[in-house]
């Protein structure tokens, strides 16, 4: 339909990816996994997957609609 | 299990997915022109976000939770479900079944049997499908409500004409119209695309907290090594009271192939190849509407039979991040020094005030009295040296209420697997973490709700109305009332929202009773779809003999520990038989289950070839062609690159399958 799923998504993931990044500042390391600072990893993770999304909408927008 | 706390941040993730979810419906508004627009999608949409969409239908939160269960109780034999319940079904839809619904133009399931039979078989299909999704919906409201309201209480009530209102009736209002709100707005294609979000969220949100699990119990290996610890001694961790070999939980078909009492879940090959397998499997990847309308929804006939293909593959995946939790979780149990154990059923306020009651007037030269009073007050399982242990506490010095509370919940030794989910985001999760699982959980309830309520919106406003009620209106009047029906059709889904929470007896009952009927269901398909001889009157009867099957059979049978009544031979009782024999007792509930699917299929099968021989033809081989397989034009798939051709797709997944069962033998 109109609205190309990957913006929302994209969107969605990029903002989570940031706010874990930003919690990873203040101690971001899983209880029982001291040594692990799940936060930063996975919101790292999250920021590229978001990212590779948005890259597809724009790409997608460029292309134009499917016929 | 406590609530947990939660910071700003995991607040602000909660917020902006309800946000984003709604967002979505109100983008997709002014795309909406028709009610086939609004209903079925007009078909528009592209396969990868079908596929997606179609897995996510299927993934809700129960089944999310549940699997984690079933994997602390059962071990990877679990992913039968996945790789014997539900590939080759799928696969078998792609290829041979899709091209039918599709190239019918039927709108819907239910559609496509009025034109492959008449209206008696479309009618028993869209009144029990319409029920069940509604039934469906309201349990996905409850346990989200449940689950909301303990997490996070709320600590005001409302008292409103004699109803107090408190925290669950809070979220369960909240929550439905969140959904109702985007359904409305955006129609199927909103439920659609807030599946594949939620898709994302559930793989990205549980990921990191399996890692972490399997990271702190130290690797693969060492988990095997750990639930062969578990499979010798089950009762060490409340799972039963037998022992089986070594490599119960960590293999999926030895144990099986060894036979019903040598693995956790009760059965041998035959009711996990022929009755999960085949009947249970293909009878609901293959006729359920609710995931069956995902595929219609796709922009034409190639990605219609791709979208079954694409979902296949996480599927095929996805025991890593629903199972896998809760074989890690028993192997955190039996480790020491981990400070885990799987968490107990909860002790309900009313009888913890009972049972603080009766540590209080305890007298502690006669605690195996005092034992046994609490025990029975508590109505669970307990571990008698705990509770011994408390009542000498408090008999030399008294224990705050809040303490005893604390350590008699400890006490109880029933485990509440579905629990095993939450106990484990909450071990791993920082903040942050927390907020995305705990979303990812909430997206996964609310997209379980919105599911439900598309499929019971087509299936009223075009099988139920359209067909019997109003039959020839304007677009719009359909488009309105596919509107109104969602409106119904979640104030439907609250009442049973809140008879699910009263009377979870009657809920087990209304389960059963589509468990009736979907158990026959697919032989109804098959034949209708691989033999043009079927006739109507065949299929409607076939199907109801069927249905019959299912109930004889559960009446006449029973599995071991379970209670004649809801569980089953309550028909014994009747006959004037006090006592069940032994031949009709099942070693586990799943086995019961999946004989019954085996009866009810096979006899629905020869009973419909049998009435269908003896009926005459309704319909000539020129109105059946495009519903027969025979009758129907085979397709060309030269246009698509080899590969990527349904049936060379589906063969190379199947291959794979086979392969995940061999390393998991």
């Amino acid at each position: 339909m109109g609205l190309d799923i990957r913006w929302p998504i994209g969107l969605m993931f990029t903002l989570i990816g940031v706010l874990l990044v930003i919690t990873s500042f203040s101690g971001g390391a899983s209880p029982r996994l001291p040594g692990v600072n799940i936060d930063l990893i996975w919101g790292i993770v999250l920021l590229i997957f978001g990212i590779g999304m948005l890259a597809g909408a724009i790409a997608g927008k460029k292309q134009g609609p499917p016929k | 299990m406590q609530s947990v706390h939660l910071a700003w941040v995991d607040y602000t993730i909660l917020i902006a997915y309800t946000v984003f979810v709604i967002g979505i419906g109100f983008a997709l508004r002014k795309y909406l022109k028709s009610s086939s627009d609004f209903l079925t999608s007009g078909r528009s949409i592209p396969a990868w976000v079908t596929g997606l969409a179609f897995i996510s239908a299927n993934l809700g939160a129960l089944e999310v939770v549940g699997m984690a269960a079933s994997g602390a109780q059962y071990g990877v034999a679990t992913a039968h479900f996945y790789w014997v319940g539900a590939i080759p079904a799928m696969l078998f839809l792609a290829v041979f079944m899709m091209p039918f619904y599709y190239g019918s133009k039927a709108r819907s399931v239910p559609e496509y049997l009025n034109m492959r039979f008449d209206g008696r078989v479309r009618c028993f299909n869209s009144i029990s499908f319409a029920i069940m999704t509604v039934f469906a919906s309201g349990i996905s409201m409850d346990a989200l409500a449940r689950m909301l309201s303990f997490l996070l209480p709320w600590k005001n009530e409302y008292n409103i004409g004699g109803h107090v209102f408190g925290s669950y009736d809070f979220y369960l209002i909240i929550c439905s119209a969140i959904v109702l709100v985007y359904v409305l707005k955006g129609g199927l294609t909103s439920a659609i695309y807030t599946e594949v979000l939620q898709f994302f969220m559930i793989v990205l949100g549980f990921a990191p907290v399996v890692w972490l699990g399997l990271k702190e119990v130290g690797g693969w290996s060492t988990l095997k090594e750990k639930l062969s610890v578990v499979a010798q001694n089950p009762s060490a961790l409340y799972l039963g009271d037998k022992a089986y070999n070594s490599g119960a939980w960590s293999h999926a078909w030895t144990p099986i192939i060894a036979g019903p009492e040598h693995n956790p879940m009760g059965v041998g090959v035959f009711p996990i190849v022929f009755g999960l397998g085949f009947v249970l499997s293909f009878g609901y990847w293959c006729t359920n509407f609710l995931v069956v309308q995902r595929a219609m929804a796709a922009r034409n006939m190639s990605a219609a039979r791709r979208t079954p293909l694409i979902a296949a593959v996480p599927k095929m995946l996805f025991p890593a991040i629903v199972i896998l939790p809760g074989m890690v979780a028993v192997a955190l149990a039996v480790m020491p020094g981990k400070d885990y154990r799987l968490p107990p059923v909860a002790i309900s306020a009313t009888k913890m005030s009972y049972a603080v009651a009766d540590v209080k007037a305890a007298a502690p030269d006669n605690a195996p009295a005092a034992v046994e009073k609490i025990k029975a007050d508590v109505g669970l399982g307990m571990d008698p040296a705990k509770l011994t242990a408390i009542i000498q506490a408090n008999s030399t010095s008294a224990l705050s209420d809040d303490d005893l509370k604390t350590k008699l919940q400890d006490a109880v030794t029933d485990t509440y697997y579905n629990g095993v989910t939450l106990s484990l985001i909450e071990r791993y999760c920082p903040a942050g973490l927390l907020g995305l699982a705990l979303t990812a959980l909430l997206a996964s309830f609310m997209s379980g709700m919105a599911g439900n309520v598309t499929a019971f919106n087509t299936i009223w406003t075009y099988d139920l109305y359209q067909a019997y009620l109003a039959p020839s209106k304007t677009d719009r009047h359909y488009f309105v009332v596919g509107q109104a029906s969602t409106v119904v059709g979640i104030i439907l889904s609250i009442f049973c929202a809140y008879f699910s929470s009263h009377y979870s007896n009657a809920m087990n009952v209304i389960q059963l009773v589509f468990g009736f009927v979907n158990a026959p269901l697919f032989a109804t398909f098959l034949l209708g779809m691989f033999w043009a001889r079927t006739t109507g009157t065949g299929a409607f009867y076939g199907l109801i003999i069927g249905t019959c099957t299912s109930a004889l059979f559960h009446s006449l049978t029973i599995y071991t520990g379970g209670t004649p009544g809801l569980q089953g031979a309550y028909l014994w009782h009747f006959l004037g038989h006090s006592t069940i024999p032994a031949s009709c007792i099942l070693p586990s509930s799943m086995a019961q289950n999946f004989w019954l699917a085996s009866f009810a299929f096979a006899s629905c099968f020869i009973f419909t070839t049998g009435i269908s021989l003896a009926t005459a033809r309704t319909k000539t081989d020129e109105e059946l062609k495009g519903l027969v397989y025979s009758l129907t034009p085979k397709l060309k798939d030269d246009e698509t690159h080899f590969l990527l051709r349904p049936p060379v797709l589906a063969t190379i997944l199947l291959v794979c399958c086979v392969i995940l069962n061999i390393i998991f033998w």
